[in-house]
């Protein structure tokens, strides 16, 4: 029996080295499983709550075409967790299992969605520099060896390029307006910057699920490659908005060709990470609050789906004794 | 010649999404709506293709949920929805059996043919 279960391992991990796909109703280690339902879900819920520091701006963006574009995006977050949550469904969980996760605080989301949105400039540093981090992590995860996460995740990915370049966009208007716009856009680069940086998680050294998710392909960077460039991405486009990172030591080295920056704050990370982040329990009590309020419009949506299934059978019973 | 269609294989879901709507015993009792397999087709004159899957309540719901997420941006100009337990797949456990008769028979390539390269348009 054991014997069959390492047989099964190596061919999986062959598989996995030829760059082949697995497919749900693949054999799978068990660990392979539960660790692809952790991270899947996980990155759902992330869509889902990360609609709610934006929604927080859609009343009062400053014109209709920002307000467009904001609705616009909020609703590709919402997409984007439909998608992925469908692919974690492949794997074996149903949906109100890991809304259930979710709402008990078993499932966690990326921290970076327990900060408050201040002003209508963090919608654009929103865009750049977490859109721009997500699709950091985004892009290599369509490459990812489970078939129905990298399909998820070419979605994903086509539609993230938007989010990051209206964020973009947002701030070089801003950058480009009066003193106390400014001011607005320099103040949302300082307090996203950091947790932008904690969003590819802890260093590689203590990052414990890593190794075995690069053997098995999930990942293919680790966090601290994939940190770097992000850095080295910002730390030049920021030129163009005329901004400065908050970062004294944030400076090039010419002998590694990379940014060198200060050291992450991994206190405040995980005290995040463990709920006391500034907006964690609104977060989770405003999708709480939704999941509640929404109940009797499923249970109504079934009762109807379900009198209607009863009406059409109940006709063609009818109809067919007419012909009779 | 065995059949290999097997009922308990929902596409790529297992049976635990079996349960839709009219083969629920309990009727009243149905919670959650049932999953559905989208397929679109992206433009005129091509295949509808496999786009995802999502929950709705019925058929009507599910194509305007289909729409919603998977059209935002115009990828679709026709759409099928299938409740997902009316799918029946292959056993990729007996895929290697039942896709064999197709490995030796290397003739029904073109390439097959050696050919002199004087011979034109072929």
């Amino acid at each position: 029996m054991d014997q069959t279960a390492n047989q099964l391992q190596d061919q999986f991990q062959q598989r996995i080295d030829l760059e082949q796909k697995i497919e749900p109703k693949d054999w799978m280690p068990e660990k392979y499983r539960q660790t692809l339902i952790r991270q899947i879900s996980q990155h759902a819920h992330s869509e889902i709550i990360g609609m709610l520091p934006e929604g927080n701006w859609i009343t009062r963006a400053p014109s209709l075409k920002r307000k467009a574009i904001l609705l616009a995006k909020v609703q590709d977050e919402a997409g984007h967790g439909l998608y992925l949550y469908s692919a974690a469904e492949t794997l074996g969980i149903s949906r109100d299992e890991m809304y259930e996760q979710l709402h008990s605080g078993k499932a966690k989301y990326s921290s970076i969605f327990n900060y408050p949105t201040l002003s209508w400039a963090d919608m654009g540093a929103i865009g750049w520099l977490v859109d721009g981090a997500a699709i950091m992590n985004q892009v290599p995860l369509c490459r990812t060896s489970f078939g129905p996460y990298a399909r998820a995740m070419v979605r994903v990915c086509k539609e993230e390029s938007f989010h990051q370049r209206q964020g973009f966009e947002c701030l070089l208007q801003l950058s480009k307006g009066s003193e106390v716009q400014r001011q607005m856009c320099q103040d949302a680069i300082n307090r996203w910057w950091w947790p932008s940086l904690m969003m590819f998680g802890p260093k590689d050294d203590e990052s414990p699920n890593s190794k075995l998710s690069m053997q098995w392909k999930i990942k293919r960077f680790t966090n601290d490659e994939l940190r770097q460039k992000f850095v080295d991405m910002i730390a030049e486009q920021i030129k163009l908005l005329n901004m400065v990172l908050p970062d004294p030591e944030l400076t090039w080295n010419e002998q590694t060709k990379h940014y060198d920056y200060g050291a992450i704050n991994w206190e405040e990370f995980k005290q995040v990470i463990q709920g006391n982040g500034p907006c964690n329990k609104e977060r989770l009590e405003a999708r709480k609050k939704a999941w509640a309020d929404g109940a009797w419009v499923r249970d109504a949506a079934i009762a109807h789906a379900t009198k209607q299934a009863k009406r059409k059978a109940a006709a063609q019973t009818y109809s067919a004794k007419e012909t009779e | 010649m065995r059949l290999y269609l097997q009922k308990n294989h929902y596409g790529d879901y297992g049976d635990g999404h079996a349960g839709g709507l009219e083969q629920d015993a309990n009727q009243d009792q149905q919670k959650q709506w049932p999953l559905w397999e989208v397929f679109m087709r992206s433009k005129q004159g091509l295949d509808h293709k496999h786009a995802g899957s999502l929950h709705a309540a019925d058929a009507t719901m599910a194509l305007e949920n289909a729409r919603d997420v998977y059209t935002r941006r115009n990828e679709g100009v026709s759409i099928w929805v299938v409740e997902s337990k009316h799918i029946h797949a292959s056993d990729p456990d007996a895929a290697a059996e039942f896709f064999e008769p197709a490995n030796d028979k290397i003739y029904r390539h073109p390439s097959f043919y050696d050919l002199p390269d004087s011979l034109k348009h072929m």
